[in-house]
């Protein structure tokens, strides 16, 4: 082995596997203890991995896996999962009047957790569609409609109006706008 | 970051929530119970509980 051994780098990648396991779970503890599983069973498997192919996407996907097969056992013995992690969550201030943090969990809580999935891959985690899509086990245009369902959803929940533009409402912007000679509108 | 097209206000507030989820599990420390799996793990030379069996020598 004269490739950087992924054993060694697999340290790395335990914060961001612990935010996607948070995102699946909704819940702190059994997080941990679905990261705890997937690096195991990434050691043990470690021999399948091709050195110089991408190693967090690996790791995801073993996570994922693992988590949906947990998921089933776990749905038996605690009723609510989402609903305590929900609770637990502390509320950040919110600045320029956005969205509460607790809002947006408690809307997050809701959606169904292959969208939350999508949306927390592309939306956050930094992976392109493609990744995500390779990590999921799906097309990547199964990806871009999970993700777009599940912004759909949460802009529902959050009583969001979709098609308010960002930045159009900004004088300045406008004016930039017209005076580049762009003929929008 | 990436590519700028024109995103919603409903867009922007989701994706800035998500990643401000995501980011504040990133920047927690990892626990230290990972620090010693993986050490045992490591001393075990890949087989980190008898019940499992190591197929890295051959």
């Amino acid at each position: 082995m004269s490739h950087k051994d992924p054993r060694d780098e697999l340290v790395e990648h335990l914060p961001a596997m612990r935010a996607f396991a948070v995102s699946l779970t909704r819940n702190g503890s059994l997080a941990d203890d679905l990261v705890q599983d997937t690096v195991v069973k990434a050691w043990t498997n470690f021999d399948k991995f091709q050195t110089g192919t991408n190693l967090r996407a690996w790791l995801f996907t073993i996570l994922r896996n693992t988590f949906y097969s947990h998921r089933r056992k776990i749905k038996r013995e605690v009723a609510d999962v989402d609903g305590i992690y929900a609770a637990a969550v502390a509320t950040k201030p919110s600045h320029d009047g956005r969205l509460q943090m607790k809002d947006f969990m408690r809307a997050f809580d809701k959606i169904p957790v292959e969208q939350r999935e999508a949306l927390v891959l592309v939306g956050a985690s930094g992976f392109s569609y493609e990744e995500a899509a390779e990590t999921c086990g799906v097309a990547i245009g199964t990806i871009k409609s999970r993700a777009n369902r599940g912004r759909k959803a949460l802009s529902e929940l959050l009583g969001l109006n979709e098609g308010e533009e960002l930045e159009m409402t900004d004088r300045a912007t406008m004016a930039v706008l017209a005076a580049n000679g762009s003929s929008s509108v | 970051m990436s590519h700028k097209s024109p995103k919603t206000k409903a867009e922007d507030e989701i994706d800035e929530n998500l990643r401000r989820v995501y980011q504040q599990v990133l920047e927690e420390d990892i626990p230290d119970r990972f620090k010693n799996l993986l050490s045992q793990l490591k001393t075990s030379g890949g087989e980190p509980q008898e019940e499992r069996e190591g197929k890295d020598r051959s």
